[in-house]
């Protein structure tokens, strides 16, 4: 029991893959298959090619203000891929990328989202899947909520929410982690402490040393992983779902990972940080580890990686230029979605300026 | 048919929408066991069990975040504030995420909660538990906002208010909650959110007022009666989305209109019936439309509440004042 073993009040983290790709926790390594460690490499190569894009995009100034990814797929998808999509709920936040593409969000639709439009929350119809939450931290409750739906229902689902270290300062996460818990609802607690909020680092958060510890004061196992590792990641993850769909109640998993990249494309990182110290975390990057690891299994190849992230590329490139051909909100949209049934004081000023419109246009 | 006062009105309701509708939950603080401090939710508990009928840890914002969770997974939470003035630190929930679900999802992730606050003055009661916020929550898209005056509105009201697929703010009157009885059938039925009632037809002067409100304008109206006046009463039931419809034909017949509330003045409910009745029957007008409201201070501790909420005295004094423009 790994939620038993890696007690965060002891300062146990845990950790199954190095930075020079060397397994070293054999005996917590997850039962995965070599196709599936492949698949997973890709997923999260995908996705970061996604990000990547996005920034570039940003900077040339076809898509507005986002929050980069960059260093926290391994997060991100780990936590993803150890649940069942086809049933389980994913309530995020706003920076779990790898996460999202792996649920069936599309990069058109991420791509959407920052051109824009509202179409891009819209995820598929197979998938249960809440919109990203702008306000920090609000989401929290609504995946406590989700969990008493299931538990009431008493279908098999898990839920997972994804915060940041930020996050856990927000009297929101206190009172979502403290309802699952007085409920024991089948809720994970995924805190991706990238170690910053915008420019206050970690410490200022939280004087406790660890933010997993915070689940012990609402009666939850906590634990705490090296969230640039995926093997740590998925393991730690899947345990907690299976403890949670098992009726045992909530887990709280803090994955210590850097957000290399920026707050969002508006933020200036080297305001707050060293360049040293942003080096000594692209060492640590999930991606470039995962790649070692399949190389010295024969499984991946710089010629693979290249082919790879050409298609990538192509198919992204694809995606983007639908969302630069997209439609321009319609007056209908923005009026449509407000209620089941448009009232009538919102006819009357939809009426209002549609014959403006028209007006103008007879000019 | 059964006399009930406006408690056990809204009980009704509430034990016909869980008989009805397994998706129901009630919840919040002290909803379960105790039936609420008013005891609005009292015997529900022991009859539906304490899986639908729960009392919760006592913070606000998880009460209305935990429901758009629920609402998510396919329940539909009605959610207890305990006292309207406590309701505050939901408002990131109400405002962030209530209110805007369907449309951030494209309709694709609904919200259909209602969330219930006993709300208003004039009970003596403790440093902020008188406020009235709807000018608040009318100005909120996304919302609609209800506000019954009587004990058969308020249980037609709040069936209608849960079998809604949006979110609903349900400020229950709490100087009305024992204090009227009238008769109101087991059965249950529906009035429809958006709908004002014409309480009392009249010729010279509509009078529209709300919730606690009502009460005390047919007490001014009394009195206005035996001066002969003709006065139309408008129950707005709905503070959004208002029934325009319902005030402006008034207006247009009677050529004068009092708003009264007790929420504060500046950019109230009343501000926003003024400007609607300007841009739409200004010709009709025989006097400027007129406002008998809270001042725009804080509501006084019990020892000043007299002097701020409107009452029936001051009701006539404003009705006369615009007859007799």
């Amino acid at each position: 029991m790994l939620l038993k073993t890696f007690d965060p009040l002891k300062g146990k983290q845990l950790r199954i893959m190095d930075e020079n790709g060397e397994i070293v926790d054999e005996k917590n390594m997850p039962e995965l298959t070599d196709d599936q460690v492949v698949e997973a490499y890709k997923y999260m190569l995908y996705a970061r090619q996604v990000d990547l894009k996005a920034v570039a995009y940003q900077r040339m100034g076809r898509l507005f203000t986002l929050p980069p990814n960059l260093g926290q797929e391994a997060a991100a998808f780990g936590s993803a891929y150890a649940l069942d999509k086809k049933k389980d709920w994913m309530v995020p936040a706003f920076r779990e990328m790898a996460a999202w593409l792996y649920w069936g969000a599309t990069a058109k639709d991420l791509y959407l989202y920052w051109a824009g439009s509202e179409d891009g929350n819209v995820t598929p119809d197979d998938v249960n899947f809440m919109p990203s939450a702008v306000p920090v931290a609000s989401q929290v409750p609504h995946a406590a909520g989700l969990g008493y739906s299931i538990k009431y229902k008493g279908t098999d689902q898990v839920v997972i929410t994804y915060f940041g270290d930020g996050g856990t300062s927000e009297g929101d996460f206190h009172e979502g982690m403290n309802f699952a818990g007085v409920f024991k609802l089948p809720v994970i607690f995924f805190c991706n402490n990238n170690q910053y909020a915008i420019s206050v680092p970690r410490r200022m958060q939280s004087a406790a040393k660890n933010l997993a510890d915070k689940a012990i004061g609402y009666g939850m196992p906590g634990i705490q992983v090296d969230g640039n590792d995926f093997f740590a990641v998925y393991a730690a993850t899947k345990e907690a779902a299976e403890y949670a769909r098992d009726g045992n109640g909530p887990v709280m998993i803090e994955a210590e990972t850097y957000r290399r990249g920026y707050h969002t494309t508006s933020d200036d990182p080297t305001k707050y940080r060293t360049a040293e110290e942003e080096a000594e975390w692209e060492k640590k990057d999930p991606l470039i580890r995962m790649k070692k690891y399949l190389e010295k299994k024969g499984l991946w190849d710089d010629d693979k990686e290249n082919d790879y992230v050409k298609h990538a590329k192509k198919d992204i490139s694809a995606q983007f230029k639908e969302v630069e051909e997209y439609p321009r909100t319609s007056l209908e949209q923005i009026f449509k979605y407000m209620y089941e049934e448009m009232p009538d004081i919102l006819k009357k000023q939809k009426v209002e300026m549609e014959k403006y419109l028209a007006g103008k246009e007879g000019r | 048919m059964a006399v009930m006062n406006m408690v056990q009105a809204i009980n009704s309701a509430l034990d016909f929408k869980l008989k009805d509708d397994e998706s129901v939950v009630v919840y919040g603080e002290d909803v379960g066991l105790e039936g609420g401090v008013f005891r609005v939710t009292e015997g529900l508990q022991k009859k539906y069990g304490e899986k639908r009928v729960f009392d919760t840890p006592l913070a606000e914002s998880m009460i209305i975040g935990t429901g758009v969770g629920m609402a998510a997974g396919g329940l539909r939470p009605v959610a207890e504030i305990q006292f309207s003035g406590f309701i505050y630190p939901g408002f990131n929930q109400i405002i962030s995420h209530v209110s805007r679900m369907r449309n951030r999802s494209r309709g694709t992730i609904t919200c259909p909660m209602v969330i219930r606050a006993p709300y208003g003055g004039g009970v003596r009661a403790l440093e902020m538990h008188s406020e009235s916020l709807e000018a608040v929550y009318g100005h909120i898209p996304g919302l609609k906002v209800v506000m019954p005056a009587t004990p058969y509105d308020a249980k037609g009201l709040m069936i209608a208010a849960i079998e809604d697929n949006d979110p609903v703010m349900f400020l229950e009157p709490k100087k009305v909650y024992r204090a009227i009885k009238q008769e109101v059938p087991e059965d249950p039925y529906r009035i429809k959110i958006g709908k004002a009632k014409i309480a009392q037809e009249g010729e010279q002067i509509t009078v529209v007022a709300y919730g606690a409100m009502l009460r005390t304008a047919q007490q001014g109206i009394a009195k206005a009666k035996k001066d002969g006046i003709s006065v139309e009463l408008i129950d707005l039931r709905t503070i959004f989305p208002m029934d325009t419809d319902t005030i402006i034909e008034s207006v247009k017949k009677t050529g004068r209109i009092l708003i009264v509330h007790e929420a504060a003045r500046s950019f109230g409910v009343a501000a926003e019936i003024m400007s609607l009745v300007n841009e739409e029957a200004f010709l009709y007008l025989e006097a400027p439309p007129t406002r008998l409201t809270g001042f725009d201070t804080i509501v006084p501790f019990p020892m000043g509440e007299d002097l701020y909420f409107p009452d029936a005295d001051r009701v006539y004094h404003h009705i006369k004042k615009v007859v007799e423009f």
